[in-house]
């Protein structure tokens, strides 16, 4: 297979999580759209390294592989202190930084 | 036979993808996700990356998803007020700029001008994208980059624990006694235990907030009271 197939799902992906997080307003599903996009991102990273054959993209995808799982970490910990709070679990809602 | 698996897993990775955004449960989406990464994974084997694809189902479709089941299950419930995917009227606006980021991807890596884009990559040599080739990178030309990971995982695991803590009462009562932990919370007995302080001083007056004082909002999801408290 050629690598511009690759590229073209990557693309596709990409919009797709985008489309997500613009169109859904649970933040649970938001932060599943934005692992869509981080995947896109790594889909691109690797059929570039395997392009050039060189390894360094395949360590940056695993670097964000870290970063994904640190934002949701955070965010998911974010969520569940709304939901402790009573806040509506709901990013329209939430306009306000509220402590 | 190379183009069947990629077929195979481009749709599955699309329609876990689509799934993602079109299920009004979000069970379902989480389950979608780990489809879309299970076929990425498989896309990321076709490509040789075999490392990446290993941590790629153990990482995120095993645990990282673990952990989405877990608050998805916490927090309970598809939502309520999205009924429509396309009701408030500034959503096709959305797909319209969804539809623009995609054109402009797809132009900026087919006209990007690689002549190896139409190839199938560079010579495969034995060993490429192999453990032992991406530990050799990660622990020798990309050392800081490794370190600043772990600092960064150690960072976001402290912070999630800080953010998810348990707190005392609900918006209105936490206003001047924001509980504080400490060590020696878990060393300290509960009241009323018998222990040899309690003998000496007679028992602490303590006041306890009664059960069902605490003010509810009604514009969450949340149902009842009987769900108050963590894990």
């Amino acid at each position: 297979m050629s690598i511009t197939w690759y590229l073209v799902v990557s693309a596709i992906l990409f919009a797709i999580g985008a489309g997500g997080v613009l169109i859904r307003r649970n933040p649970l599903v938001i932060l599943l759209c934005l692992e869509l996009m981080l995947n896109a991102a790594n889909l691109a990273f690797i059929a570039f390294s395997r392009m050039h054959g060189n390894g360094d993209g395949q360590i940056m995808a695993i670097i964000i592989l870290v970063v994904a799982a640190c934002e949701v970490t955070v965010g998911l910990g974010v969520i569940v202190a709304m939901y402790r709070r009573r806040l509506p679990v709901d990013v329209d809602e939430l306009r306000e930084l509220h402590g | 036979m190379a183009e069947v698996f990629f077929f195979i897993a481009a749709i599955g990775a699309l329609g876990g993808a689509v799934g993602v955004i079109w299920n009004w449960n979000p069970f379902y989406n989480v389950l979608a996700l780990v489809v879309h990464l299970i076929s990425i994974a498989a896309l990321f084997l076709l490509l040789r990356a075999e490392f990446l694809a290993a941590a790629q189902v153990v990482v995120y479709a095993g645990a990282v998803m673990v952990l989405y089941v877990f608050v998805v299950a916490y927090i309970g419930g598809a939502e309520p007020a999205e009924i429509s995917p396309f009701g408030p009227k500034l959503r096709p606006v959305a797909i319209l700029f969804v539809g623009a980021i995609l054109v402009e991807l797809v132009i900026a890596f087919a006209g990007s001008g690689l002549k190896a884009l139409d190839g199938e990559g560079a010579g495969y040599q034995p060993g490429f994208g192999s453990p032992g080739y991406i530990g050799d990178l990660l622990l020798t030309k990309f050392l800081v980059a490794f370190e600043l990971a772990s600092l960064l995982l150690t960072i976001a695991a402290i912070g999630a624990v800080v953010l998810a803590r348990r707190r005392r009462g609900t918006v209105d009562e936490a206003a001047g006694d924001e509980q504080v932990l400490s060590v020696m919370d878990a060393l300290r007995l509960p009241p009323g235990t018998g222990s040899q302080k309690e003998a000496v001083s007679g028992l602490p007056d303590v006041h306890e907030p009664a059960p069902g004082s605490r003010p509810e909002i009604t514009t969450g999801t949340s149902a009842g009271t009987d769900r108050e408290g963590g894990w």
